[in-house]
């Protein structure tokens, strides 16, 4: 499924298209970010991840990402792609790109989605291990949410 | 009638993607209640967030005949 500038996909990401999404003669500055498949975790061998969305509020939540973004950083362009279903070792689970008149803001609030992405956008992953499997909660495991849903806006750090 | 989605480790613990419910002008809490009686454990192990209609809702959001309930265990995307 998939909005202009965000899309949840089971096909394998490719950068040079989620760049030239936020490309602009505005931008001075495009970051990526690719979060990629780790073999080790806390000791342990991961053999591949599935991943799993609930996709239409996923791209709804990737889309209000790319608002929060341009509100507080205005002038820069936002795009988002995560992939679901299996993915092998080194594989591409996200790709974000942000494009800036200036270089500072396009690393800050490259930085500041992927930390929403893992706050608030239904998407799960599973390590599959030689030896058995694990669906992951929070990655952090310090968040609570005590109103039962995240904050509306991350603060800012 | 309701659609109630589960995810992750909630969807391997009831089995199924999803369950079709009649229900009406009950809280989210109301409809957890109902779901702990046939699944004891479900809500046990974590906590769940809740979406009605793909948006974040609380407790005390009342559920109306057609909406889509979404139970969100702690997310794991990026």
């Amino acid at each position: 499924m998939t909005s202009e500038m965000h899309e949840v996909t089971s096909e394998p990401l490719q950068l040079e298209h989620v760049i030239r999404k936020v490309e602009s003669p505005a931008a001075g500055a495009i970051t990526t970010f690719i979060g990629t498949v780790r073999e080790w975790t806390k000791g342990r061998r991961t053999i591949y991840l599935e991943y799993q969305a609930y996709v239409p509020m996923a791209v709804a939540m990737l889309e209000q990402i790319g608002h929060e973004v341009n509100t507080r950083w205005p002038g820069t362009k936002v795009a988002i792609s995560h992939r679901i279903g299996s993915l092998n070792i080194g594989e591409a689970a996200v790709i974000i790109a942000v494009s800036s008149p200036h270089r500072r803001v396009a690393y800050e609030a490259n930085a500041y989605a992927i930390e929403r992405i893992k706050d608030m956008v239904p998407i799960w992953k599973k390590e599959h291990w030689e030896n058995g499997e694990k669906w992951i909660g929070n990655q952090a495991g310090t968040v609570v949410y005590p109103d039962g849903q995240p904050e509306k806006e991350m603060k800012q750090t | 009638m309701i659609k109630i989605l589960f995810f992750a480790q909630m969807q391997e613990t009831i089995g199924v993607p999803s369950i079709n419910m009649e229900l009406q002008d009950n809280t989210v809490g109301e409809l957890k209640e109902r779901l702990t009686e046939t699944y004891p454990s479900l809500f046990a192990s974590q906590m769940a967030m809740v979406a009605v209609n793909e948006n974040y809702a609380t407790e005390e959001t009342v559920i109306q005949s057609g909406d889509t309930i979404a139970f969100i265990p702690p997310v794991s995307g990026g």
